[in-house]
């Protein structure tokens, strides 16, 4: 059996719903997809400018460790500025290769094997393959859609044990669009001190929140900042997925033994994205809040016409995603998508490639051209219309 | 109000229904406040952005720099006007600088545009000199780059 020749502890995490649902995807012509996790806008010019400058200055070696000391800087004064949380750019900041990294990072420095992490469903689908991968055992706890998605301190008072370790957040939340009001955040934080929890919060969509709505970064709370590692990057806010740059800001022993992992496997981040991402701090902020403005429309777009469509559908108040309730079609997530696909050529993702309580539910991402939004809502109107004839 | 000018300045022809949907408003409230902007003077007119190497391609573009002597009571305005006035005329504005106003003017040809300059706007009383400058290739226009690109490919489907 060749299967034998792969690691128990990986062939143990099951495929991703995401990559199955994908491949159908691309096995189709003229699909609207409505099913990508990343902005459709490219990265501003003057920040893929300076990336070529860089190469013409010849600027192609490694950096620290722990990213460019210019970039550290950068990064400790844009948080500062925009989250309240002061970080030491000599030893509390590293650059990773992306969020993603820097969650492994982590979980890797942080976990015994056994250690427990609470996370909040439905979520990004990295989250609960990364925890095992470093022998941590997974606890999701449910959100809900009358909550909007938010995370309850009460819910997690259930599942807490003595072998509970981390807590993860991530609000706004990839696929809910889910915000955190500042004084369940409150309620958060009392119950990491409580139970002594390192929180790990990635907040890869702080910038995108919309109608005025603050984000509140839970490292800012009061007794948080020795226990929390800031997670962040610049993939979705500054449209830079491709350059594969993220950070994290965190105790110094924490930061200290994340670069242990990350020198030995990553070295460093590529230096061309180290000095793209130095530009978009110093720089991006107009370019930003134009891609952010531009959101906003379209997702007041898709969620009025869902509704019309007889498809509830709540405002969310962050990221780029809508969530809403096909469970009124009498078709499960799953089956709504592929049948969309098939009969409309509209992809979403099933609410369950985010864990199991995504289910009555699906993805719509708003980080797609007005006009292919459009086609798709008339669609998605038109599927709808007509599935009671499909049933009987 | 602000959304809305920014939109309607990035595309004036898009369809008020769609609009009115983006912004959270009825279709009815819309037209009101766009009938308002136009009332009171906020929006003046919508334009297309036409390539101008796909179309009319003959049509000559000139910018011309001229200095003028103020006048005594009205300043710029008063000559600026009348220079304006002028069909061939498609901007007129005040600088800073070693010019003081710069005229973008359109002809047919350019014999149309050189006598313009030679026959109307040099013989103004008020103007001392033009540099005339032409127009010999658009790479952008009114936010608009002339070079097509064509979208990178993306995923079709992503986490």
């Amino acid at each position: 059996m060749s299967s034998s020749r792969i690691a128990e502890h990986v062939r143990n995490i099951p495929r991703s719903g995401i990559r199955d649902f994908f491949e159908i995807v691309q096995s189709m012509k003229e699909v609207i997809s409505l099913g990508i996790g990343e902005p459709d806008f490219v990265t501003p010019w003057h920040i893929r400018e300076a990336a070529i400058y860089s190469l013409e200055k010849g600027k192609t070696g490694y950096t620290s460790n722990l990213g460019s000391p210019r970039l550290r800087r950068a990064i400790a004064k844009y948080v500062e500025q925009h989250f309240d949380v002061e970080y030491n750019p000599h030893d509390e900041i590293i650059v990773t290769v992306g969020v993603s990294e820097a969650i492994d990072l982590a979980l890797r420095a942080l976990l015994n094997p056994g250690d427990e992490v609470i996370y909040h469903e439905p979520c990004y689908v990295s989250y609960s393959p990364s925890i095992q991968l470093a022998s941590g055992v997974p606890v999701a706890v449910a959100t809900r859609a009358e909550d909007e998605f938010s995370l309850k301190a009460s819910d997690l008072e259930k599942v807490v044990t003595s072998r509970t370790r981390v807590l993860m957040l991530n609000f706004p939340t990839n696929p809910t669009g889910a915000v955190m009001p500042l004084e369940e955040l409150k309620k958060i934080a009392a119950f990491a001190i409580k139970h002594d929890l390192v929180v790990l919060t990635d907040e890869i969509y702080s910038e995108l929140t919309y109608d005025d709505v603050p984000h509140h970064s839970i490292a800012a709370l009061p007794g948080m900042k020795e226990r929390t590692l800031f997670l962040h990057g610049f993939s979705k806010a500054f449209a830079m997925t491709g350059w594969r740059i993220g950070y994290a800001c965190g105790p110094a022993d924490i930061i200290e033994a994340m670069m242990k992992i990350h020198q030995y496997s990553m070295l460093c981040a590529s230096i061309m994205s180290q000095e793209a991402a130095c530009e978009a701090l110093e720089r991006g902020q107009r370019a930003m809040e134009r891609m952010k403005e531009e959101y906003r429309l379209r997702r007041n777009y898709i969620v009025s016409s869902l509704n019309e469509a007889g498809i509830p559908c709540h405002l969310p108040k962050g990221a780029f995603y809508v969530f809403p309730d096909i469970s009124g079609t009498g078709l499960s997530s799953k089956d709504f998508s592929l049948k969309l696909l098939e009969s409309k050529k509209v992809a979403v993702v099933p609410g369950t490639a985010f864990g199991p309580c995504g289910e009555g539910y699906v993805r719509c991402s708003y980080a797609t051209g007005m006009d292919q939004i459009k086609s798709a809502c008339e669609r998605i109107t038109e599927f709808v219309r007509d599935i009671p004839k499909q049933v009987s | 109000m602000d959304s809305l000018i920014r939109i309607l300045k990035q595309n004036s022809a898009i369809p008020r229904a769609d609009l009115a949907r983006q912004l959270g408003v009825s279709e009815t409230e819309l037209a009101a406040k766009i009938a308002k902007l136009e009332a009171n003077g906020t929006i003046l007119g919508y334009h297309a952005v036409i390539n101008r190497e796909k179309w009319d391609t003959d049509t000559v573009t000139a910018v011309i720099e001229v200095r003028v002597t103020p006048e005594r009571e009205g300043g710029f305005d008063r000559i600026a006007n009348r220079i304006a006035g002028f069909e061939e005329v498609q901007s007129v504005y005040l600088m800073s600088g070693g010019h003081d106003l710069m005229v973008v003017v359109e002809g047919g040809n350019l014999r149309e545009v050189a006598s313009f300059v030679a026959d109307k706007l040099s013989t103004i009383d008020a103007v001392q000199s033009c540099a005339t400058h032409f127009r010999l290739k658009t790479y952008k226009e009114n936010g608009m780059l002339h070079a097509v690109e064509e979208a990178p490919e993306r995923l079709s489907v992503s986490p």
